[in-house]
């Protein structure tokens, strides 16, 4: 598979750490009522869906960042690659 | 004829009426040479759904049909289907390496697979089919102190749990494979961790051979009718929408591995896995080289060689989440380099082909069979890149569970809210992150 990074262009997926879902973004607040319920939801649930599916992939050995790549999981074919940082911004995640 | 009475056994069928099923026996084999194997017949019936059964097994992989083989057999269950999307064996039961063993480390989980092992040695005379169990020795090769100090203990708890378990010098690998690498600079091979019981079956005829013994107690399989949903009222399962129309059933035992999530958000339920998929290879055939199963310590490789005479060989998942039944070449070349390091000399030898099944990798890399909150809807599956060598005993205890709705006593850790109470069963040690295990 190759990820189009945002900023360095079509780099083979082989230089990258998978993650899983890109839900993970959403860190629980430990602090909130019922959170120790969501982190059970958070750390051990998935949707696992077969078909579109948004993850989380790590450029380990390029740039270093993390990316949210939205992928088929039917098929291989990658539609969307984003900066996570800029997905989490988007979602109120990071200032 | 005096011949009748041991190659036709009448069964009573679910609607009342007798039936005669055939009795494979080597005598049976010459009488069918004798008159033209004009004798012979389906292997088991090609059942219609009825409106209605007591229980349905969702999935015909190995896993399903060892459930309903035993629910009928052992648990005395009657009215009982198997609905499966495409055909029987088609899954995962037919897409493995073949391997058995139970060389488990953990209390949750050794006494389930030594379980499962002790079912595989008596399975052929069990269901009156040829599957080919070969226990050919298996060995899990170590390279460093302290992989020997890690599979001295593992051999000691599998010991301690009734299984058999012996570790190996150096010299004595050499003696049974000694075209290994054992002067590998970097990993050289100081032993291994041996389990004579351990070795292969030939996987299709696991699953024909339950299929055909649960046929033959009056279970329908019913192929081409794949599950779309669950009819749910009042918290009780009352049956599966279906391809081929509702069925209505008293209770549901699914057992569908890599599609585990698809079948169960059905049902409104998210699991604790993740699919991937895992390849598998096989070389053109070569002169008998290995006879037994080898694990390769120090990389993510193992190999066997089939009775016809191709190396088998596997390795890692892919490592992200995915639905195919096929991978990547990064893989591909992985495995290759686990062999060519393992064992230099096949690296003239040519892959013929090579698949890819889909897991239900756990998160913590051992197997959930367990009820859920819904009445009447069971649950088996997690079985990550293990299910083949499980699937008499996960069979046996889904039976167990399905009918007696408690668990089996070797099965009673594999529930759902372990993840909660912080009790995993992590062999590998990795964590919550499904593509390490």
């Amino acid at each position: 598979m190759i990820i189009n990074h945002p900023l360095l262009g079509p780099r083979d997926s082989q230089e990258f750490v998978y993650l899983g879902d890109a839900a993970l973004i959403h860190r629980p607040d430990g602090m909130a009522d019922g959170s120790l319920d969501k982190f059970i939801d958070y750390a051990y649930l998935r949707d696992n869906p077969a078909g579109e599916h948004r993850e989380l992939w790590y450029h380990e050995q390029g740039d270093r960042s993390w990316l949210v790549v939205t992928r088929n999981t039917v098929t291989h074919e990658i539609t969307a690659v984003e900066l996570a940082r800029d997905v989490a911004r988007r979602e109120g995640r990071s200032k | 004829m005096k011949a009748q009475s041991f190659r036709l056994r009448p069964i009573l069928t679910q609607d009342g009426t007798w039936e005669y099923h055939m009795r494979y026996s080597g005598f049976r084999v010459i009488a069918e040479a004798l008159t033209g194997h004009k004798g012979w017949k389906p292997a088991w019936r090609d059942a219609a759904p009825q409106a209605a059964y007591d229980y349905i097994i969702v999935g015909g992989g190995g896993h399903g049909l060892a459930t309903a083989y035993y629910l009928a057999k052992e648990f005395k269950q009657a009215r009982i289907a198997v609905v499966e999307k495409g055909w029987i064996g088609g899954g995962n039961v037919g897409r493995n390496t073949t391997i058995v063993r139970s060389n488990y480390l953990l209390d949750g989980n050794q006494p389930f697979y030594e379980f499962s092992m002790k079912l595989w040695e008596g399975l052929e005379q069990d269901f009156n089919y040829n599957a080919m169990v070969s226990q050919r020795g298996i060995i899990n090769l170590f390279h460093t102190d302290g992989q020997r100090d890690a599979y001295t203990r593992r051999g000691n708890a599998m010991i301690m749990h009734g299984a058999d378990a012996e570790l190996l010098n150096k010299e004595q690998v050499r003696k049974m494979y000694p075209y290994l690498n054992f002067d590998n600079a970097r990993f050289p091979i100081k032993g291994a961790l041996m389990q004579r019981r351990g070795g292969t079956v030939r996987h299709d005829a696991v699953a024909w051979g339950y299929a055909r013994g649960a046929d033959q107690r009056g279970v329908d399989i019913i192929q081409n009718c794949e599950v779309l949903g669950m009819r749910i009222e009042n918290g009780r399962v009352l049956g599966v929408e279906t391809s081929r129309g509702f069925i209505g059933a008293k209770k549901v035992g699914v057992a569908v591995a890599g599609s585990s999530s698809k079948v169960m958000a059905g049902a409104g339920m998210r699991l604790p896995m993740e699919s991937h998929v895992l390849q598998a290879f096989v070389s053109e055939g070569l002169k008998p080289l290995i006879d037994g199963v080898m694990t390769y310590g120090a990389g993510h490789f193992y190999v066997s060689q089939s009775d016809k005479a191709g190396l088998v060989v596997g390795g890692d998942i892919d490592g992200y989440n995915t639905y195919a039944q096929r991978g990547n070449l990064p893989v591909v070349e992985d495995v290759a380099e686990g062999g060519m390091s393992l064992m230099p000399m096949i690296g003239r030898a040519r892959l013929l082909r090579m698949w890819g099944g889909i897991m239900d990798m756990s998160m913590d890399g051992s197997p959930i069979i367990d009820k859920t909150h819904i009445a009447g809807l069971y649950f088996n599956g997690g079985w990550c890149y293990g299910g083949f060598k499980a699937t008499p005993a996960s069979g046996f205890v889904f039976a167990h569970l399905l009918a007696k709705d408690t668990p089996h006593s070797t099965a009673t850790a594999y529930r759902f809210d372990r993840f909660a109470k912080g009790l995993m069963i992590d062999e590998k040690g990795q964590g919550a992150q499904p593509n390490l295990h």
